[in-house]
């Protein structure tokens, strides 16, 4: 019973916390400039968007229920079965950000989505 | 609306002088992302199996009272293994906060999914972990679908 929650947490709180990260640096603007000082500029931007603290809150929560989740499963198990992020991912895209997720996009996600469903059945 | 639809409008149709610095814009676009990318295969696997490694060491989580939550807590941030993931994962998430400040969420997360064969490498050559051929054909068919991703165009939000 134990692992489903964490499960549910990793891919509930870290997709929801990349999403809100994502709007945050949407909010930042394009980074152009790789030099250190300006990266460092441009981290000081994202902490002043409040969606980048919400973001990272529930990001750190997806963290330590991925911590959880390794210290009973393989790697190549629990990794995988966080894929289940992905249609979270596009729909989250879509309906948060406004992305335009495109038919070929999709059958994109659709192809993960098959790829992690295998890669779960093929435990041993 | 109207304003958005005159801005559409001069994307699209811009003068025939111009497109050229446009191709050139948009190579610099790419490149700049695939090369981000590239980190986040590269450090988030690696982080995601240096704490695998780390925590099968310390044991299964258990939580049952305060005082194994902070025997838990001391364990894990001793460890020197856990530290190295927690470096490695930092630096993969550094690349992801870049290069979605220009790229899609929708176009990054799923391109980002090569990730997934090298968990699956890094899982078979540095935890032995086994495996199964069922599992390999998954991972390939999570790489196709990333093929299919990276033909889509990276931006379709305008900048604001």
């Amino acid at each position: 019973m134990r692992e489903p929650i964490l499960y549910l947490l990793i891919i509930g709180a870290g997709t929801g916390g990349e999403l809100c990260v994502s709007r945050a640096m949407k909010a930042v603007g394009e980074v152009k400039d790789f030099r250190p000082t300006a990266l460092l500029r441009v981290a000081g931007r994202a902490l002043r968007v409040p969606w980048m603290w919400a973001g990272l809150t529930l990001m750190a929560t997806g963290f330590f229920a991925l911590l959880g989740a390794l210290s009973i499963e393989n790697v190549s198990l629990v990794v995988p079965v966080t894929a289940l992020s992905y249609a979270a991912g596009a729909l989250g895209g879509r309906f948060f950000l406004g992305e335009q997720v495109t038919r070929r996009r999709w059958a994109g996600v659709l192809l993960v989505c098959f790829g992690v469903a295998l890669v779960i059945m093929g435990r041993r | 609306m109207k304003l958005r639809h005159a801005q559409a409008n001069r994307l699209y149709y811009k003068p025939m002088e111009s497109s050229d610095s446009r191709m050139k814009s948009s190579a610099s676009l790419h490149f700049k992302t695939y090369l981000l990318i590239f980190l986040m295969v590269i450090f988030g696997p690696l982080g995601n199996v240096l704490l695998g490694k780390g925590m099968k060491r310390i044991g299964a989580a258990s939580l049952g009272t305060p005082t194994d939550a902070i025997d838990l807590l001391s364990r894990v941030l001793t460890s020197g293994t856990i530290w190295l993931g927690i470096a490695s994962l930092m630096t993969f998430f550094a690349a992801y906060m870049l290069v979605l400040s220009w790229a899609d969420y929708s176009y990054v997360q799923p391109a980002s999914s090569v990730a997934y064969a090298m968990v699956a490498l890094l899982a078979h050559f540095m935890l032995r972990e086994v495996v199964t051929p069922l599992r390999w054909m998954g991972v390939l068919v999570i790489c196709l679908g990333v093929l299919v991703v990276g033909q889509t165009p990276p931006r379709t939000t305008e900048p604001s």
